[in-house]
C-alpha cells in the first residue's frame, strides 16, 4: 500500500497529502443533496409559480426528494471515522464550523419543508385510504393521517394554501441547502480549488439542473414501465427550464474559470497542469464536453428546431442521461480534483478507489439506488398519480 | 434532668463544631486529596511558539524520529506531526526542487553535487499553532481548539473524524491516526511543556535550530530573537496568526 500512494506521487506533496481525505462518498454527498433541492425547486414551480404544464411531475417530485434527503447523510456517517459520534454535531455543534450546520439544515429541510409539504398533499388521500383499505394498511393510513381526518372543502382549502406557504419558504430553503453545500467547499481559504465565493452559486444551479434531469427521467420511465402516455407538453416544459438552468449554470462556471485563467494566482499553474494531466477525462472530456456541452446544444436543438414527439423524447433521455453524468462528473471534479494537488503547488497524487471497503465503490453504488428503492416504497405507500387510488376503492368494492 | 439537658447541649455544640471540619476533611478524602495543590502550570500565564533557524537546520532528521518516538506517531511515511523538507532552488527557475524521504526520518541521503549554481537548504515543517487556526474554524463539535496558553489541541475523545480540518490547514500538518480514525498533529509536546520541559523535536536538535518559546515570557530570548532577525511565517497570505516563526525562510518555501 505504501509502495503503490507513493509511486502516485508526482513531484512533491506534504507527506500527510499523499493519502486523500475524502472519497466517492463525499462526492455523492453534493450529488445527492443537488438531486434534492432542484426536484423540489421543479416542485415548486408548479405550486408557487402556476406552471400548470409540470403538475403531472409534481408529486413525483416531492417524493424522489424525500428519496433522496432520507439516503443523503448516508454516505457521510459512513465516511466517519466515529459515526457514533455524529450526534455530537447536534447536540455540542461548534457555530463557526460550516460543516456543523449541515445537521439543522438537513432537519429543517425534511421536517419542516419536505415532510410537511407531502403530508399535507397527501392528506386527502391518506384519509380516504384509510377509510377504504383493511388490515395493516388501514392501520398504516390511520397513523399516517395523525388521527386528522377532516377533509371538508374548508380543511383542504387550508390545507391548499398551508402548503402554498410551506413551498413558498421551501424555495429559499432548497436554496440553502445546496448553497450551503457549496459553501462547505468554498470556505476552505486553504483550497485554491474550492476556496471561491461562485462555489455556493455554482453548487445550487448545478443542483436545480440535476434535480430537474431526474425527475424529467423518472417521469418518462414511469410512464413507460406503467404503459400511459407520456405528456410531452409537460416534458417539453421540463425541459425548457433544464435548458434555461443549465445556461445560467454554464455561464456561471465559465465566469469563474476566466477569471481564474485571467487572474493566474499562484495556485494557477498547478491546477492547469492538473486539468490537463490528471482531470483530462472527468473534467475536460466528460464534465465539460458530454455533460454539459453536448446536452445544452441537444436542449438548444429541441427549442430552435421543430422535431416530432419521437425524436424529441429520444433527445430528452440521451441529453438528460448526459446531464446528469456531467454533474456527477462535476462533483468528482470539486471533490476528489480538490485532493489531487499538493497545497505547495509543486505535486499530485492519484485517487484509488476501493471496490468492497467502506468507503469503496460498492457502497457508493448502494448509496445510488438505495434511494430509487425507498422511493418504490413511498410510490406504493402514497400514489403520486390519480388512478390508483380509484383503482383501490373499486379493488375494495369488489372484495 | 437539668444536669442531662446541659450534657445534651454541650455534647450537641462539641459535634457541632466538629461538624464542619469533619465534613470537610471527609470531602478532601473522597476527593483523594488531604490539601489543595497550587496548579503548577497555569495556561494564563504562558504563550507558546517556535523559531525555528533554517540556516542551522543540517537535515539529520533527529527532530522527525524524536517525535514520532515520543508522541507514538505511526511510522508510515504519511503520518507526521513534523517533518522536514530539503529545497534546492536554481537562481532562474521559477520552481523550487523540493524532496522529504520519508519525511527526512532518516536523514538526506547525498543528491546534489557541491557547487551546482543552486542553493540547497532544509526547512523543518510541524504545525503553525496559529492564532486565527482554519482548522479549529471548521470543526464541527469543537474537538480542536485554541487553548489559552497560544497551543492547537485535539480532544481525540470528541473527534468524529470527519477530516474537514485536515482539508483546512494550509500547511498540510494534519492526518488521520490509523489507530484511533480520529485526527493528530503536533501539540508542542504538551505532556512534556506543561512540565516545564521543551518538546521533544527541540531537545533532540543537535544544532539548536528549533526553539520553543514563550512568548508571554518577558525573559524569553525569543524577544530579543524577533527585535534582532528577519523571521518569517509560512505563506503569511493566509493570515492563519502563525506563530512557528522562520529566520533565514527563502521566498521560494511554501
Amino acid at each position: 500500500m505504501e509502495e503503490g500512494l507513493l509511486h502516485a506521487v508526482q513531484g512533491y506533496m506534504y507527506p500527510n497529502e499523499v493519502e486523500l481525505q475524502w472519497s466517492i462518498l463525499i462526492v455523492l454527498y453534493p450529488f445527492t443533496t443537488g438531486l434534492v433541492a432542484g426536484a423540489f425547486i421543479l416542485a415548486s414551480l408548479e405550486r408557487v409559480f402556476n406552471v400548470a404544464a409540470v403538475k403531472p411531475t409534481y408529486r413525483l417530485a416531492l417524493l424522489s426528494a424525500l428519496a433522496f434527503l432520507i439516503v443523503a447523510p448516508l454516505p457521510l456517517q459512513l465516511h466517519l471515522g466515529h459515526p457514533e459520534r455524529s450526534i455530537e454535531m447536534y447536540l455540542t455543534p461548534h457555530t463557526s464550523s460550516a460543516m456543523a450546520m449541515f445537521g439543522f439544515v438537513y432537519l429543517w429541510y425534511l421536517m419542516a419543508v419536505l415532510v410537511l409539504e407531502i403530508w399535507l398533499d397527501y392528506r386527502k388521500d391518506i384519509v380516504l385510504m384509510s377509510r377504504t383499505e383493511t388490515g395493516w394498511k388501514k392501520t398504516l393510513y390511520k397513523v399516517l393521517s395523525l388521527g386528522v381526518d377532516n377533509i371538508s372543502e374548508e380543511s383542504l382549502r387550508i390545507d391548499d394554501k398551508l402548503g402554498r406557504f410551506i413551498t413558498i419558504i421551501g424555495i429559499p430553503s432548497a436554496f440553502l441547502l445546496h448553497g450551503y453545500v457549496g459553501f462547505i467547499f468554498g470556505s476552505i481559504k486553504a483550497n485554491p480549488w474550492w476556496s471561491s465565493p461562485a462555489m455556493p452559486i455554482v453548487f445550487l444551479f448545478s443542483a436545480i439542473v440535476s434535480g430537474i434531469a431526474l425527475v424529467m427521467l423518472m417521469y418518462m420511465a414511469v410512464c413507460v414501465l406503467k404503459g400511459i402516455p407520456i405528456d410531452m407538453p409537460c416534458v417539453d416544459t421540463i425541459a425548457r427550464y433544464l435548458f434555461y438552468a443549465f445556461l445560467i449554470d454554464f455561464s456561471i462556471e465559465l465566469m469563474d474559470l476566466i477569471h481564474r485563467i485571467y487572474e493566474a494566482d499562484e495556485s494557477f499553474q498547478s491546477l492547469d497542469f492538473m486539468v490537463h494531466t490528471r482531470l483530462y477525462t472527468s473534467q475536460i472530456l466528460i464534465q465539460i464536453v458530454f455533460g454539459t456541452i453536448v446536452p445544452l446544444g441537444f436542449f438548444a436543438f429541441t427549442q430552435l428546431v421543430k422535431l416530432s414527439e419521437s425524436a424529441r423524447k429520444g433527445i430528452y433521455v440521451l441529453a438528460g442521461c448526459l446531464t446528469l453524468m456531467g454533474i456527477f462528473a462535476m462533483r468528482w471534479n470539486v471533490v476528489i480534483g480538490g485532493q489531487l494537488f499538493s497545497k505547495s503547488f509543486l505535486g499530485y497524487t492519484s485517487y484509488k478507489m476501493d471496490f468492497a471497503t467502506k468507503e469503496g465503490l460498492l457502497p457508493a453504488i448502494v448509496l445510488l439506488l438505495l434511494p430509487f428503492a425507498i422511493l418504490w416504497v413511498l410510490v406504493k405507500v402514497l400514489p403520486p398519480w390519480e388512478e390508483p387510488h380509484d383503482g383501490a376503492k373499486a379493488e375494495t368494492a369488489a372484495a | 434532668m437539668n444536669q442531662d439537658r446541659r450534657d445534651f447541649l454541650v455534647r450537641a455544640g462539641k459535634v457541632l463544631v466538629l461538624t464542619a471540619p469533619a465534613a470537610a476533611y471527609w470531602d478532601a478524602l473522597a476527593a483523594g486529596k488531604t490539601e489543595p495543590e497550587e496548579p503548577a502550570y497555569r495556561m494564563a500565564d504562558h504563550f507558546w511558539g517556535m523559531i525555528v533557524d533554517i540556516d542551522k537546520c543540517i537535515g539529520c532528521g533527529s527532530c522527525v524520529r524524536a517525535c514520532k518516538t515520543e508522541n507514538n506517531v505511526p511510522l508510515e511515511p504519511f503520518y507526521f506531526r513534523t517533518w522536514v523538507e530539503r529545497y534546492h532552488v536554481e537562481s532562474l527557475s521559477e520552481h523550487p526542487e523540493v524532496d522529504s524521504p520519508n519525511g527526512g526520518y532518516n536523514g538526506f541521503p547525498e543528491k546534489y553535487a557541491a557547487g551546482d549554481k543552486a542553493k540547497s537548504f532544509f526547512v523543518p515543517k510541524l504545525c503553525n499553532q496559529c492564532a486565527h487556526s482554519p482548522c479549529t474554524q471548521v470543526c464541527p463539535v469543537g474537538a480542536t481548539f485554541e487553548s489559552p496558553d497560544g497551543a492547537v489541541l485535539i480532544d481525540q475523545t470528541y473527534c468524529l473524524g470527519c477530516r474537514y480540518c485536515v482539508q483546512a490547514c494550509p500547511y498540510g500538518c494534519r492526518f488521520i491516526d490509523p489507530r484511533t480514525n480520529t485526527v493528530d498533529k503536533c501539540n508542542l509536546c504538551y505532556h512534556r511543556i506543561t512540565k516545564g520541559l521543551t518538546t521533544a523535536c527541540c531537545e533532540n536538535c543537535p544544532t539548536g535550530a528549533r526553539q520553543l518559546v514563550d512568548l508571554k515570557d518577558p525573559r524569553d530570548p525569543v524577544h530579543e530573537f524577533l527585535r534582532t532577525h528577519k523571521v518569517h511565517v509560512l505563506k503569511p497570505h493566509m493570515a492563519t496568526g502563525a506563530k512557528l516563526f522562520y529566520n533565514a525562510l527563502d521566498g521560494s518555501v511554501r
